[in-house]
């Protein structure tokens, strides 16, 4: 036994390397350099330790509290419509018998195209003069095209959409295999007692599907916190700052203003929220016995 | 209304939600330059491969391939090879810290970019792997490796130890069990894993973005993110080009579904 744990260390080593150099490390440091100024244009300062006040500072900027709070709509819209959509969607495959498989395989290509590629193709969709959008909602009327993406009003609506697009199908496949979970003897003693569909689904499809549907919000929100590539696409943030997810805001003040003290106080603010998710979705993993997620 | 008819409306509803936005841009990049700018938008194409051509003469695209395509193969071996080692020996001795180091993997695999960005791009920085394929690559090893873990590690459990067992009294080492033994046992299970890595590193843009600056190293999706123009956007060329990132991952994603959605619940799901 003794020989076989040595054995188990020796094998887990090298991911070990890796994962500390490049994820435990770095957020440690993250923490660290939070509590100083350091800022890449300015390099005579030097790294000078400041306490608190990188904090004080964010807490002070009226940019970041806008930031923080877009993104909060961002979650907060996309995540329901999302699981919504999702379950719809799940619920269709898990009837559906004839092309079940073909039906599953195109719900997986919203999935499977890189978040660049749909970002850039949502713009184009958007986009003032040939977007298809304009061309569903005015015609040929040229005169009323929208310019989604430059209008402050409609910018994080566009970007919202994209998300949801491209993000339903993940919560689709957790909540089928949620759905997959639920014994179809249960269903025929409802149908049996005489149920409609409706009461089917209200009594005994929801309450059985709501560990999946945990599962899903929590592991969306988690991803969600940190939607970076749509607004780099398609708007850098803007316009006026309407779409500036505080992802968004912490690589600007990061990589482009060379603000490392700073961004990474962002960064440390980003990583705790999600923390909190995190924690949560441990504790749901531990406890819950996946009822109808086993296979 | 029956049953089946409203299905098959749902059904088919749901592929049109899922197809029609990318159709249009793959339709975008079969458009002459005449017809990309009429307005209102002219819905199907000449199927012109004008900006297919433009895209691989005037703007790199096969250049912007092949690094994608070394970054994301050299990720996705490394993390297999070293991901599979880790996850023989988590699906083998299941003990206190073993469930640890897991939940440790798991919580890393939630970490906001953001969180990490600044430090790694400093560790790249002193060894001097900034703009290089290893920089890169060891930050997608170190990204890739809990999902690939956990995955593999369920796909391990499933393998009998009997069989291994008897291979070690027959005197094969660990790593000779490893590889002779469980490997080809758990071939379908390592092939998923490959899948998502790949995928996933065939796709990502945030550390691509601060790690290659250089045009000469860029992987396709920064290429496509950063594609040259101001007022102007070359949309026919940016569609070309998204559209070949693209067709390789839907058609792996087609014949690979049932791996692939297995893979994934069990990276959600699995405790």
């Amino acid at each position: 036994m003794k020989s076989s744990h040595r054995a188990a260390l020796l094998f887990l080593l090298p991911s070990f390397i890796f994962v500390t150099v490049f994820s435990l490390f770095p957020i440690f440091e993250s923490f660290r350099l939070s509590f100083y100024r350091l800022i890449l244009t300015l390099p005579w300062i030097g790294q000078k330790p400041i306490g608190w006040q990188n904090y004080i500072d964010l807490w002070d900027d009226p940019v970041a509290m806008e930031s923080l709070f877009t993104t909060l709509i961002f979650v907060g819209v996309t995540i329901p419509l999302e699981l919504l959509f999702g379950l719809g969607i799940a619920l269709v495959l898990n009837d559906v018998f004839h092309g079940r498989g073909l039906l599953r395989a195109v719900v997986l290509i919203p999935w499977a195209i890189p978040t660049v590629v749909s970002s850039q193709m949502w713009r184009f969709i958007f986009n003032d003069r040939y977007g298809l959008i304009n061309f569903i909602f005015f015609g040929g009327d040229v005169s009323r095209y929208l310019a989604p993406l430059a209008d402050p009003h409609l910018a994080l609506i566009a970007i919202m959409a994209a998300e949801v697009w491209k993000t339903t199908p993940f919560a689709a496949l957790i909540l089928l295999a949620g759905l997959q979970g639920i014994p179809d003897d249960l269903y025929e003693a409802a149908s049996i007692d005489g149920a409609t569909a409706w009461q089917k689904f209200r009594h005994v499809t929801l309450p059985l599907i709501r560990p999946a549907l945990l599962l899903a919000l929590l592991f969306r929100t988690i991803d969600s916190l940190r939607v970076f590539d749509l607004v780099f696409v398609m708007t850098q943030g803007g316009p006026a700052d309407t779409t500036n997810v505080l992802q968004f805001y912490g690589y600007k003040k990061t990589f482009a203003e060379g603000m490392i003290g700073y961004g990474s106080a962002i960064a440390v603010a980003v990583f705790l929220m999600s923390l909190t998710f995190s924690l949560a979705y441990l504790r749901f993993m531990k406890t819950s016995h996946h009822e109808g997620m086993t296979r | 209304m029956k049953r089946p008819l409203a299905l098959a409306l749902f059904s088919f509803g749901i592929a049109l939600y899922c197809l029609v936005p990318f159709l249009w841009f793959v339709l975008t990049s079969l458009k002459s330059s005449a017809e990309l700018t009429a307005t209102p938008p002219k819905l199907i194409p000449s199927f012109h491969l004008g900006f297919y051509q433009s895209a691989l003469e005037k703007y790199g695209l096969l250049h912007y391939i092949g690094n994608s395509v070394i970054v994301a193969g050299a990720a996705t071996l490394i993390t297999i090879a070293i991901g599979s080692l880790a996850a023989y020996a988590m699906a083998r001795l299941q003990l206190g810290w073993t469930k640890f180091y897991l939940m440790i993997l798991l919580a890393i695999s939630m970490f906001p970019q953001i969180a990490i960005a600044g430090p790694v791009w400093s560790i790249l920085d002193r060894l001097n792997w900034l703009n290089t394929y290893q920089g890169l690559v060891a930050t997608y090893i170190a990204l890739s490796l809990p999902i690939a873990i956990w995955i593999l590690t369920t796909f391990f459990r499933e393998v009998p130890s009997e069989i291994e067992e008897a291979a070690l009294i027959d005197g094969c080492s660990r790593l000779q069990a490893l590889y002779k033994v469980v490997l080809p046992l758990a071939a379908p299970g390592i092939f998923t894993a490959a899948l998502l890595v790949f995928i996933h590193a065939w796709n990502e843009f945030f550390f691509a973005l601060i790690i290659m600056t250089d045009p000469d190293v860029q992987t396709l999706p920064v290429g496509i993110a950063l594609f040259p123009g101001e007022y102007t956007m070359p949309w026919g060329e940016i569609s070309a080009a998204s559209t070949v990132a693209t067709v390789p991952l839907i058609l792996l994603t087609l014949v690979f579904q049932r791996g692939i959605v297995r893979g994934l619940c069990a990276g959600a799901v699995k405790g």
